[in-house]
């Protein structure tokens, strides 16, 4: 699933259709390429430095642009004074909120890339200079005098929930609240979600846990800062290059902020150092646009690791309280839970994601959950792979865990009793097709891992989670070379080695080698509209896309054969890259390989190609489960991941090196997550670390091996059975090391990040405690 | 910003000293050129002192070792007998940054920079490294514990500069350690250091001790009653938790984003008893090499 981040309030449903199967189970037995871990087309370009990243790219005349930031959490702007900065020699331009015009499509996006009336967070952006060096633009920043009114600020979720709390949005009235409330409030908006009766069903319940949990914001942490070059001609016809996870997307909102036609501007994704769904918005385009267009030249913005934490999108902090009951034979009987996430300054939370997929991988009679998008003065929060879920499934995951104890059941064993699979009614309403919790938790008990003995200090945790996935608007163009190789194009950055998936699909489809396919990324005016890079969704819906294209090309290229045989184009078959003719009745002749219809396709008819577009549907939602052994140093609270297995359902591995990477990648910024990630704010509202030394991610040397086992359970609305795998896997790593440090601190930590104060004060509390 | 790269230590201290505006000495540069980075320090003046080759070597003396100021962590961890000698030294100087810092990073540079968490200066004090200080009133000797004050802020007058530093003969059954805490593996600051260097007699009983602590106050800390505990005890239960208690007891830490009062006043007192493990292990190795290795 995935949301518009810049929509200014819940997502729109898109026009419900009914999923078609697409899944070939005979082609699936027969696969020759899917499967096959080739390497990536862009993996040269990246060890050896040729690839270009979003810094990379000069244009001539390029100007430095360079943004002035709030050094305030909250405050009125009372006035920019920007002439003292113009007038530096080796300025060309300037720019404040005055350059941009109200936009109702886009308002809160606007509000974000350049502050209007007030500065709702420290980093955010007040004015922008574009200038013939960085030591010019530095010099300029300085003399911009902004006065501001400075006003009392909130960064806790349960603080500006408070009523008397300082009001972020005088506009902000909750949404989902009947009747609606008088007053405005930093509530966005109130969801819920979920069937039965709970109270009847704790009424039935043996065991019943309730707890409060809390999570803090984390940022995705890409190593690519975000960058772009602007380039703004005399007639309005503009370019963009930038580091982005959907430059359609890009175009459209840019457009739109500086009234614009979509067609006067041509975007282009460089190659991208990560994004983990940060880079799903725009931050500093509409401003380098802005900037060049009254500059007249180029401009080329690079955020600094420092801009990136404090004016990009991390994700929501949470606090949380979940409860549940159990009856002693392990049967839950009923779930609750209410969940408020912080977003930063806008709303936009993905608290109703997280009250969506909490109690999903449940099948349960009874289940309520609440959600509340709060605002705060924080940088607006992005996307983060499966936003919202890895918070509330923690919280959830934890009291099932405890449970699992209170009744002396395995927890896999607890789990497998109330799994939801085919048919169960999802806690957040439809009902699941085909789906692989149950084979995840099989192949999870029945890992060596699971029944490996433990030293003194270790504990072992298990969790299971779930994300959506999402499918949305897709179009790619494959096109047959006249020397028999194929050059696809597609409109969805490769984040996650995407375009060798493509070049494998296309090549199982076409029955050539992998080597003869190329994939491109196509810029946006080369395909139609294409979703973002997001919702783990491009496998699904480029493949598809991809699978389609190539059957048209088929298609095509059997009608040419048909051409060149004098025979109809329904005797002619396609089968391991060359056209046949499909029986004795259709005649004798050699079948012609791709490479000799390619080569005699301009006497048949000019270019062969073969495009699809369409909205994809029927991305098959993913389980997983994972098993971490942690190892507590009760002196210092210190945690070491020892050892760590990902089990989830991929429906159909295209790429297994990739999709274990995946499976990898989520499982390592859990372990960040839940050990040592953690925005960290003053009392002032400032951002205490703004930088890797004290932003905790994990080094390498911090990790284990992080084992995988791929499930493969296909999904029905994909011709080869894909699911998305890019999101699940950073699903139930929070939980899971919650589940496991517990067992080892003997405590229930409820407060992430688990850092060694926290871990060792809880120890030491537990010692009082027992005394 | 002028660069210069003086070829003896009294070029450079003239050099210095005649600097109107900012100046500042350039070692390895991994504080410095971060600093310039961001904006933190604007010099005028930028003295480099790699090419001073008093300051780039290592030289025995007197049974210990004279360690040029402009050493990097890299060479001097290539010394074998001086990583025999002093490893708890070498092992603060060690953990600074990742294989490529080490390439640069010098102990001194980490003092004279003046953080409190500065991974190699417990290790020194913990082992009476004694500096050698060139300036424009000449030379002068001091003790390692004497040049920080707080963040930044060092005892160096103006034009001065710190040649070498000189760790003495470790004796027959003396052994050293350094431990820090951090929440990661790497890369990371010390929320809590201990430096600690201990002399045992033949009976095992302990004749001397020093105790450096880092992290945990605006300075790096020689705690003397942490060193009253050890001394005389064979290093038993009572004396290490003594020890423990006097540590913790000396930390004026702060509540920040690396850790809490709390958290830091506690670990302080478990590591120092780590490290004095290690060191006793050392020692009686080092013994049972008659005194060598
Ligand atoms: C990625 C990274 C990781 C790091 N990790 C750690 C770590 O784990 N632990 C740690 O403690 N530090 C760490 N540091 C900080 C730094 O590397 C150390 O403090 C290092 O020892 C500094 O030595 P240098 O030679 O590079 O100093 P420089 O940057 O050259 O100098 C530092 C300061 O000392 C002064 N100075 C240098 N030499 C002299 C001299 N001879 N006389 C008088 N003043 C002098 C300089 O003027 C400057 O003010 C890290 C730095 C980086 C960039």
């Amino acid at each position: 699933m995935a949301r518009n981040p810049d929509a200014d309030s819940a997502p729109a449903p898109k026009a419900v259709k009914t999923s078609t199967i697409e899944f070939d189970a005979d082609k699936a037995k027969t696969f020759k390429v899917v499967g096959s871990r080739p390497p990536r087309p862009d993996g040269m370009d990246k060890v050896t430095g040729r690839a270009r990243f979003g810094a990379d790219m000069v244009m001539p005349g390029q100007l430095v642009g360079l943004i002035l930031r709030s050094p305030h959490p909250h405050a009125v702007i009372v006035s920019i004074d920007t002439t003292a900065a113009e007038a530096l020699s080796g300025v060309k331009s300037v720019i404040t909120r005055d350059d941009f015009a109200e936009n109702a499509d886009h308002h809160d996006v606007l509000c974000n890339i350049m502050a209007r009336e007030k500065a709702l967070y420290e980093g955010h952006a007040i004015a922008a200079v574009a200038a013939t060096s960085k030591a010019v633009a530095r010099k300029a920043l300085k003399l911009i005098k902004v006065d501001y009114q400075i006003l009392p600020h909130v960064t806790d979720v349960d603080l500006a929930m408070a009523p008397d709390a300082p009001l972020l949005h005088a506009d902000m009235i909750t949404s989902g609240v009947t009747p609606a409330p008088t007053k405005p409030s930093n509530i966005a908006g109130r969801s819920e979600f979920g069937h039965g009766d709970v109270e009847a069903g704790f009424a039935l319940a043996d065991v019943i846990i309730e707890r409060d949990f809390k999570t803090a914001a984390t940022h995705q942490g890409y190593i690519e800062p975000h960058a772009c070059v602007a380039n703004v001609g005399a007639d309005g016809m503009s370019e963009l290059w930038c580091c982005t996870q959907g430059h359609f997307h890009v175009r459209q909102v840019c457009a739109s902020l500086l009234g614009i036609d979509v067609s006067r501007l041509r975007v282009t994704a460089s190659e991208i150092g990560g994004g983990f769904g940060g880079k799903t918005t725009v931050f500093i385009e509409p401003v380098a646009l802005a900037l060049s267009r009254k500059a007249g030249r180029p401009v080329k913005i690079a955020m600094s690791r420092d801009e990136v934490f404090k004016a990009s999108g991390p994700t929501a902090s949470s606090s949380m309280n979940v409860k549940i009951g159990v009856t002693k034979d392990g049967h839950i009987t009923a779930g609750e839970g209410e969940f408020r996430y912080q977003g930063g300054a806008f709303a936009g939370a993905p608290a109703d994601f997280g009250a969506m997929s909490a109690f999903a991988c449940y099948a349960l009679d009874n289940v309520k959950t609440v959600a509340y998008d709060v605002v705060t003065n924080r940088p607006k929060g992005a996307a983060y792979r499966a936003p919202g879920a890895p918070m509330s499934v923690y919280a959830v995951e934890s009291v099932i865990a405890e449970l699992a104890g209170e009744i002396g059941m395995d927890p896999i064993e607890l789990r497998l009793k109330n799994a939801a699979r085919e048919g169960t009614k999802s806690s957040y309403g439809p009902k699941f097709g085909s789906c692989g919790l149950v084979e995840t938790l099989e192949a999870a008990r029945d890992h060596p891992h699971y029944s490996a003995p433990l030293g003194p200090n270790q504990g072992r945790g298990v969790a299971s989670g779930f994300w959506f996935n999402f499918g949305g608007e897709t179009c790619s163009t494959l096109n047959i070379n006249a020397d028999g190789t194929v050059a696809i194009a597609v409109g969805t950055p490769d984040i996650g080695g995407s375009r060798a998936a493509m070049c494998i699909m296309a090549a199982e489809e076409l029955g050539i080698p992998y080597e003869r396919v190329r994939t491109i990324v196509a810029d946006t005016s080369s395909l139609g509209y294409n979703d973002t890079t997001e919702g783990s969704r491009v496998t699904f819906s480029s493949g598809m896309a991809v699978i389609k294209a190539s059957r048209k090309a088929v298609t095509e290229m059997c009608n040419r054969a048909a051409m060149i045989w004098d025979i109809p184009a329904e005797a002619v078959t396609w089968e391991d890259g060359h056209a046949k003719p499909s029986g004795a009745n259709a005649g004798e002749f050699e079948p012609m390989s791709l490479a000799e219809i390619a080569a005699t396709a301009s006497k048949t008819g000019g270019p062969i190609a073969g495009h699809h577009e369409y909205n994809a549907d029927g991305a098959g939602v993913s389980f997983g489960t994972h098993i971490v052994d942690t190892e507590v140093d009760p002196e210092t609270g210190r945690v070491d991941i020892l050892r760590y297995t990902v089990v989830q359902d991929a429906g159909k591995a295209i790429h297994p090196d990739y999709v274990e990477g995946q499976f990898q990648g989520g499982a390592v910024q859990g372990i960040g997550w839940a050990l040592n990630e953690e925005y960290i704010y003053g009392e002032d509202g400032r951002l205490q670390n703004a930088g890797f030394l004290d932003y905790r991610m994990p080094v390498a040397s911090d990790l284990p091996m992080i084992d995988t086992v791929i499930v493969e359970v296909p999904n029905p609305g994909h011709p080869y059975g894909v699911r998305g795998v890019g999101e699940t896997g950073i699903v139930p790593p929070l939980a899971a090391i919650a589940n496991g440090v517990s067992a080892a601190a003997g405590v229930r930590l409820t407060e992430l990040p688990m850092s060694p104060p926290r871990v060792l004060k809880a120890i030491d509390d537990a010692k009082v405690a027992a005394q | 910003m002028r660069y210069e790269s003086p070829q003896t230590i009294e070029a450079a201290s003239a050099l210095l000293a005649s600097e109107a505006g900012l100046a500042r000495i350039l070692a390895g540069g991994t504080d410095l050129l971060v600093q310039l980075r961001s904006g933190m320090v604007e010099p005028d003046l930028v003295v480099d002192v790699k090419n001073i080759p008093t300051m780039t070597s290592i030289v025995e003396e007197n049974g210990g070792y004279r360690i040029g100021a402009a050493v990097s962590s890299a060479v001097m961890n290539e010394h074998a007998d001086l990583c025999a000698m002093w490893p708890g030294v070498m092992e603060g100087a060690d953990l600074i940054g990742s294989t490529q810092v080490q390439g640069r990073a010098t102990m001194v540079g980490n003092l004279c920079n003046c953080g409190p968490a500065a991974d190699s200066v417990p290790g020194m004090v913990a082992a009476n490294a004694i500096a050698t200080i060139v300036g424009p009133n000449g030379r002068r000797e001091v003790p390692v514990i004497d040049i920080p004050v707080a963040p930044g802020k060092s005892t160096l007058a103006k034009g001065e500069i710190v040649e070498s530093v000189f760790l003495p003969a470790q004796v027959k059954r003396g052994g050293d350690a350094y431990l820090r805490f951090i929440p990661r593996t790497e890369m990371d600051i010390a929320v809590v250091g201990v430096g600690v260097n201990i002399e045992l007699d033949d009976s095992g009983v302990c004749t001397h001790a020093r105790v450096g602590l880092g992290a945990v106050a605006i300075k790096v800390l020689l705690v003397e009653d942490a060193a009253k505990a050890l001394i005389g005890s064979k290093l038993d239960d009572a004396a290490l938790d003594k020890m423990a208690a006097a540590t913790s007891a000396a930390c004026k830490p702060i509540n920040d984003k690396r850790g809490t009062i709390e958290f830091r006043t506690k670990v302080a007192g478990v590591l120092a008893v780590r490290a004095v493990k290690i060191a006793l292990e050392r020692a009686n190795k080092r013994a049972s090499n008659g005194g060598e290795k």
